[in-house]
């Protein structure tokens, strides 16, 4: 039996577009997408996609990438299929609002995942990079009762469980959980494959699934929400930067020294 | 459940110490069960609490849940979140404050979706509104270029504090408080995951998270070379080094090095960042510096919008240069 792997990704706003271009609505408290600057599968679910395929690399394996939302980019959103996922599933209903309330997402995605038959492993990224609030994959964990290992560096299936290298504080735990389970995976998984022009050429001919709220079965109890965004600002930043000069760069940094051993600093 | 009162902090011990984490959430917890007229409870996880205990009604707790057993000696996430769960089902608060350290991390989502309410994540600053009795969280967004205010919808509230935000409490051992030992049932069979191996990467020498001086490198230094310079210089000045994500993800130092959102949050009195550009995601773990001093060649970099001192220029010039004169000063 081949191993039936889901990954959870989001589409996101580009985290590295120029800070510039970083704009609020505050009366929508919304951030407004920038106008130039595509969106990005989400950088640490690129991450799961890529432990997804390690895993693949190695032994039979399928790979479900799943996403929520109220529209999608396709051309985005293909790119774990060109990467080397097998299906798409698309959830998209102008209801799946991309709110900062984590609980109504991981209801989705978990009535997904129960509508899909399940799966042995379920991979996601620690976090989303809008609202950084790494609860769904944990949630989407506790709602369909799996076991759960976070902040994975490596993961490997060998003997019916799984192994992971844990990111703790001074280093790395080696983890280990029978399947069905999910974990969460951070950037110290390394850097995400490039598609092969094989795999873009397959992408386009791959056609996703897409469900609406309809066709999911969550118990409206589970979806008010649990948490409110009452007010989005952007915080103000009033240092003042003394600028040390010198003679040349050399004589800058001796100056530096000398400033901070004045201000007792050193 | 219609009779919710009072904060419970849940907390830990290390080392036989009350930890700073919960010290600092003591402070938080202080500040908004006082505001309600509500009692603060912490509870304790652990094996033997006595110390602990004490130190917790020190740093201002009113009452101390010891929920001690023999399977809490180690952390296991599966067992902790059924000793944390039983815990707040039998108190009944109406706020619950956690760390989000690395335990909390998985601890706090997982235990707001078992009781069904909401989390307010990361948080930097908390407080109540006493009419409504409602819990208010700043927590920064979008990789800190923002700040959203959130409320929690059901109760218990749950907000998970940020590291080092929060004060300890000058402790008072005068204080009076009350330890109840609160005894839970747990399976061993609960524990689904299963630790295997430990390995440690962390630098000799002054930890990252508790050193007063850090120099950290980032992505301008070009690779794993210059860690040793950077070294050198920590080690002039008695501190640690630390690095960006984008060094992390290069490959030049291990993650334990990585200060920032996704890394480690530190507050020393002095933080000097050496080719780093200072993007929000990195600010996010040191903007609780005291000082910040940068060394980068771009002028227009953001961590100038950040630093108190900075200099523009080559690191390769300015800090060979910058720690001769560090060694001239400190050494003479």
């Amino acid at each position: 039996m081949p191993v039936s792997i889901a990954v959870l990704a989001k589409q996101v706003i580009d985290p590295e577009m120029p800070m510039a271009a970083f704009r609020i609505d505050a009366d929508a408290k919304a951030v407004v997408p920038p106008s130039n600057i595509p969106p990005v599968v989400n950088g640490f679910d690129e991450n799961a996609v890529e432990a997804a395929l390690q895993i693949k690399d190695s032994q039979e394996a399928s790979i479900t990438v799943i996403s929520t939302g109220t529209s999608f980019a396709l051309d985005v959103m293909k790119k774990p299929l060109s990467m080397g996922a097998d299906e798409l599933v698309l959830l998209q209903d102008d209801a799946f609002e991309n709110s900062i309330d984590s609980f109504f997402t991981a209801q989705l995605l978990a009535a997904a995942i129960r509508k899909l038959g399940g799966f042995d492993l379920i991979i996601c990224g620690r976090q989303a990079s809008d609202w950084d609030n790494a609860q769904v994959p944990l949630g989407v964990a506790e709602i369909l009762g799996l076991s759960c290992i976070s902040l994975g560096k490596k993961v490997e299936i060998k003997d019916g469980k799984v192994s992971v290298e844990r990111i703790t504080n001074d280093g790395y735990e080696v983890v280990e959980a029978p399947l069905p389970a999910l974990v969460t995976v951070s950037n110290e998984l390394g850097q995400p494959r490039y598609p092969t022009l094989r795999g873009i050429m397959a992408a386009t001919r791959k056609q996703p699934t897409i469900w609406s709220s309809a066709d999911l079965d969550a118990d409206a109890s589970q979806l008010e929400p649990r948490i409110t965004l009452q007010e989005l600002f952007v915080p103000v930043r009033d240092q003042q930067c003394e600028i040390i000069e010198g003679d040349d760069a050399a004589d800058a940094g001796r100056q530096l020294a000398l400033k901070l051993r004045e201000a007792k600093l050193i | 459940m219609a009779d919710e009162s009072g904060v419970l902090v849940l907390g830990d011990s290390t080392g036989g110490e009350l930890s700073s984490m919960s010290r600092e959430l003591l402070t938080a917890g202080r500040k908004a069960a006082d505001d309600l007229g509500e009692e603060l409870a912490i509870g304790l996880l652990g094996a033997t609490l006595d110390q602990p205990s004490q130190q917790a009604i020190s740093y201002g707790a009113d009452k101390v849940y010891a929920v001690t057993h023999p399977q809490l000696a180690q952390y296991q996430v599966d067992l902790y979140l059924a000793a944390m769960e039983a815990l707040c089902r039998d108190v009944s608060p109406r706020i619950v404050l956690i760390g989000r350290t690395n335990e909390g991390r998985e601890l706090a989502p997982r235990l707001a979706f078992r009781l069904g309410v909401g989390l307010a994540q990361d948080c930097l600053e908390i407080s109540v509104d006493a009419g409504s009795k409602t819990l208010l969280a700043n927590r920064p967004v979008y990789g800190g270029n923002a700040i959203a205010v959130v409320r929690c919808n059901y109760t218990p509230q749950i907000a998970a504090i940020r590291p080092k935000v929060y004060e300890p409490l000058e402790p008072d051992s005068s204080r009076q408080g009350q330890v109840v030992s609160f005894p839970v049932e747990l399976d061993p069979s609960q524990a689904r995951s299963q630790v295997v191996n430990v390995v440690e990467e962390a630098a000799e020498g002054v930890k990252l998270e508790d050193a007063r001086v850090v120099v950290s490198g980032g992505r301008g230094l070009g690779g794993p070379e210059p860690f040793k310079d950077l070294e050198t210089l920590a080690n002039l000045l008695g501190g640690a080094v630390g690095a960006s994500r984008a060094a992390v993800d290069s490959g030049w130092v291990p993650s334990s090095y990585q200060v920032g959102l996704t890394g480690k949050t530190i507050t020393p009195e002095v933080y000097i960042t050496v080719a780093i550009s200072g993007a929000s995601q990195h600010m996010a773990g040191c903007s609780g510096a005291k000082v910040i001093v940068a060394i980068n060649k771009d002028a227009e970099s953001n961590i100038f919008k950040e630093a108190r001192y900075g200099v523009v220029g080559d690191w390769e010039q300015v800090v060979p240069a910058f720690t001769e004169a560090v060694r001239e000063l400190t050494q003479s």
